[in-house]
């Protein structure tokens, strides 16, 4: 079945593909899961005080996130990060926000539910006595939870958290929407430049009928879009 | 001089009451144990000392300072309350050196050499020098225990509570520990000891506290606890454990 596919497109267009495209959306998920993680880990620390207002405000955000679609929260974040930035820094018009910027954001955001989930489960599958020996020392909740409780529970979760990293590897795809170059979005671009380019059968198969002779009706081709009223009628 | 002193303490879990109007006093250089059916307030009783478990009535004075008070500066005031728990509690991701030092370091500011230096020393203490380097789920229990205390003494404590300390060891082990905790008994440290190792009981300590479901039932000096201890529910206790 390839027998007829054009290798040297992949030879000619990956500068491009890797350069472009797959060195954002590795940058992307970098910094998406370390950002992803660290807010996702005060989330999960806010999701299991014990007051009251801070578990309801952090359960709360987890469940939205969760709850929605990413391709709309990207959307959101789009047009909202801006009037937000401008808002926070007392701008009266909306800040200029990148879509790399955004994108970063949004995904942050999105997987800390995630991440989130993953680290509390972490937490509370380290004993109560752990926690009880660090304040035994006279360390702070702070430095309890830093040097004794979220080290073991990272290390217990490194495994899930991986497999939620790969899943946000995929999830970069959907800036797409956002008209980003992603590697998803590189490869498109080539599709669309090339198009049909790919198989030389297909191009053979394809040239001598455009050089045929136009049907009744006149030399103007066949539109692609079926929505239009074909032209010999 | 009272080193703890705890003042009518009362606490709920919501609305079961498991301490009722607990008093007592562990004197400076004395060694206090507490015994009781499983499920009387032990644990929970000796947690309040350093404010692990916070209560809802009465007060708890360290060296004069207010536990209750929440002004108190509970972090200060618990680096000088060394605490060994049943299960240990050694840190397992850290080796038995880190182990000891990293109170030092992070409370006390000493330098990682200094702590270090005072780690090694308390390891040869409990006999585990050439165990520093090995992390805790490489030690056997006893071993485990014993670094505990360790890391414990590092602070330099006022005081040590001890929350059954044997009680999850194999027969073989129990004496290494029971061993080292003596040896801090005779040096004059402030102990407060849950167990139910009344041999232990017998040799060390100068008090004995009975406690039955949340309340302090007898409070009496180690001969006359053993000899003739006033209540049924301590006799009744006494003749199980002691006959087994
Ligand atoms: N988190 C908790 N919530 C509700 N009740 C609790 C809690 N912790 C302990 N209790 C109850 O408080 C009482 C005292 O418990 P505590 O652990 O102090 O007993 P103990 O004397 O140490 O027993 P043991 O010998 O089994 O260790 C028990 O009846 C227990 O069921
Ligand atoms: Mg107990």
């Amino acid at each position: 079945m390839l027998t007829g596919f054009d290798w040297d497109v992949i030879r000619r267009t990956a500068p491009y593909l890797f350069r472009e495209g797959m060195t954002f959306t590795l940058t992307l998920t970098a910094l998406a899961m370390t950002g992803g993680i660290v807010f996702g880990t005060l989330l999960a620390m806010m999701r299991l005080a014990s007051y009251r207002t801070l578990s309801t405000a952090a359960s709360g955000y987890v469940n939205v996130m969760r709850s929605t679609p990413l391709v709309l929260v990207i959307f959101w974040f789009y047009f909202l990060v801006p009037w937000i930035g401008g808002w926070l820094l007392g701008a009266t018009r909306p800040i200029q926000v990148g879509a790399f910027l955004s994108s970063l954001i949004t995904f942050m955001m999105f997987e800390a539910a995630y991440y989130c989930e993953i680290m509390r489960a972490g937490i509370q599958s380290i004993p109560r006595g752990q926690m009880w020996a660090g304040y035994a020392l006279g360390l702070s909740y702070w430095q309890t939870m830093g040097q004794i409780v979220l080290p073991q529970a990272f290390r217990n979760m490194l495994p899930v958290l991986l497999t939620q990293t790969i899943i946000l590897f995929q999830d970069t795809s959907l800036v797409y929407v956002l008209s980003i170059t992603d590697f998803l979005g590189a490869a498109s671009k080539i599709a669309q430049r090339d198009r049909g380019g790919l198989f030389r059968d297909q191009l053979r198969r394809v040239e001598p009928r455009e050089a045929a002779p136009a049907p009744a009706g006149g030399s103007e081709p066949v539109a692609r879009d079926s929505g239009r009223a074909p032209s010999w009628r | 001089m009272a080193m703890i002193e705890m003042k009518d303490v009362s606490k709920w879990y919501g609305p079961v009451q498991v301490l009722k109007d607990c008093s007592a006093a562990v004197n400076k250089g004395e060694v206090v144990v507490v015994c009781g059916p499983s499920g009387s307030g032990k644990s929970t009783l000796i947690k309040t000392v350093n404010g692990l478990e916070p209560f809802q009535r009465g007060d708890v004075l360290v060296n004069g300072i207010s536990v209750g008070d929440p002004k108190t500066n509970l972090t200060r005031l618990r680096a000088q309350i060394g605490m060994v728990f049943q299960h240990f509690e050694l840190f397992p991701h850290m080796s038995v050196v880190d182990n000891i030092s990293l109170g030092q370091v992070r409370v006390l500011g000493r330098s990682r050499d200094e702590a270090t230096a005072r780690s090694m020393k308390l390891l040869e203490r409990v006999g585990l020098t050439q165990h520093a380097a090995k992390y805790p789920g490489q030690l056997s229990g006893g071993q485990q225990q014993r670094v505990a205390i360790a890391r414990a003494l590092a602070m330099d404590p006022l005081a040590m509570l001890f929350d059954e300390p044997t009680s999850a060891l194999d027969p073989e082990m129990i004496n290494e520990v029971l061993d080292v905790m003596t040896e801090l008994a005779r040096e004059g440290m402030t102990m407060m000891v849950v167990t139910h190792e009344m041999g232990f009981a017998s040799r060390v300590a100068h008090r004995v506290i009975f406690m039955d479901q949340g309340q302090i039932v007898e409070d009496d000096k180690k001969e006359d606890f053993f000899r003739t201890p006033r209540s049924e529910r301590a006799q009744q206790f006494l003749s199980k454990i002691l006959h087994h």
